[in-house]
């Protein structure tokens, strides 16, 4: 029940431009359920609660994941995989969340897995009825990382709203590409899989946003307690983050500095995650 | 805009009754709560829609950009907001 191949048989390619074109790449997905072993780039799926996570997650991995709608469905990350354009992604779905720096059990679990395990590509997921709300934690993640890809998710129920998202001026402003999508219908997904290809190749440069602090006492302070997070936490992906965590007083992350776990979760040996149930 | 009118014109969010469009002007609360109050969108210059109030009067439902958030009326207490806005919907 893991091994789905929905793959139909590719036929010719009357032209050059057909096999790089994106369409018939994604008719080359191969959706490889639960089997994850020797993947070539890790991606994660973050985003607040009900914006159609689990549902893209399903639809590249080809697993059934519950999908419904209450709070905590997906309690802690589930994983799938895939194979495109002949490299494997190991696809980690983590819990809805509308932040990153509160201190729900959930928003620990998605900002630990962003931060420290370091995945090659991190899509968020926003609901483009609510995007206002939803930039907030695209805004929050992308000062944890540079690999972003932007999934407007409901695309469909906006436009029943009379909203008209402008993916393309929002592209431009985020710096990462950012993908219309009705993931319900698969619309969206080939462009979202060819993103996620160019951004974990390398291939598309990021120019992610990064919000200003505006504060020169804050700026010092930070010149003042990077070099010693970085001393203390050697390989530490992202030592600014933390130290604006420290000064911000995150009980979490404190806890993390005080009793040496921040340097075990920087070295990769975050709990394992829980094994997904397919149903 | 400018939303910071005198002190005179401002209460705090649990006073506002039912059915009342107001502005935060600011958020009083510290540290986690600050944060998460922040996270669920409410900051200054919000505009929040008193939506239903539980039998007891506590928690009451804020429509929030968009999004129906159950407060604490000590949570509402530390959130200031101006007295009434009229016409403005959330």
């Amino acid at each position: 029940m893991s091994n789905h191949t929905l793959e139909p048989t590719a036929p010719a390619a009357p032209h050059a431009a057909c096999a790089t074109c994106p369409v018939q790449a994604h008719a080359r997905l191969r959706k490889l359920g639960v089997d994850v072993s020797g993947w070539d780039y890790t991606v994660a799926l973050a985003g607040n609660p009900n914006t159609g996570k689990s549902t893209i997650f399903n639809a590249l991995t080809g697993l059934r994941q519950h999908t419904g709608n209450w709070p905590g469905k997906t309690v802690t990350r589930a994983e799938g995989g895939f194979v495109y354009q002949n490299k494997r992604y190991k696809l980690i779905d983590l819990p809805g969340t509308y932040s990153l720096l509160s201190t729900s059990t959930d928003e620990e679990v998605a900002r630990d897995f962003i931060l420290f395990g370091c995945p090659n590509v991190t899509i968020v997921v926003a609901d483009a009825t609510r995007l206002e709300r939803n930039l907030n934690l695209v805004l929050q993640i992308l000062a944890i990382t540079d690999r972003v890809v932007v999934a407007v998710n409901l695309i469909d129920e906006a436009r029943r709203h009379g909203i008209t998202v402008d993916t393309r001026g929002l592209t431009r402003d985020l710096g990462v590409p950012v993908v219309p999508m009705v993931a319900r219908r698969g619309e969206g997904l080939p462009e979202l899989l060819g993103f996620i290809a160019e951004v974990a190749s390398g291939a598309y440069q990021t120019r992610p946003r990064h919000l200003a602090l505006r504060n020169p006492n804050l700026e010092r302070a930070l010149d003042q307690l990077i070099p010693q997070v970085t001393a203390a936490f050697p390989g530490l992906p992202n030592a600014r983050w933390v130290a604006l965590r420290l000064l911000d007083g995150d009980p979490s992350i404190t806890q993390a500095v005080r009793d040496g776990t921040l340097g075990d979760l920087s070295r990769g040996l975050a709990p394992a995650p829980i094994a997904l149930e397919v149903v | 805009m400018n939303h910071q009118p005198s002190a005179a014109l401002s209460t705090t969010l649990d006073q506002i009754p039912c059915g009342t469009t107001i502005r935060v002007l600011s958020i009083q609360s510290e540290g986690v709560v600050r944060r998460r109050m922040f996270d669920l969108g409410i900051t200054p210059g919000t505009l929040i829609r008193v939506e239903a109030r539980s039998p007891l009067g506590d928690p009451t439902a804020y429509l929030v950009r968009d999004t129906i958030i159950a407060l604490r009326r000590e949570q509402a207490r530390q959130i200031s907001v101006t007295l009434s806005l009229e016409g403005e919907p959330a």
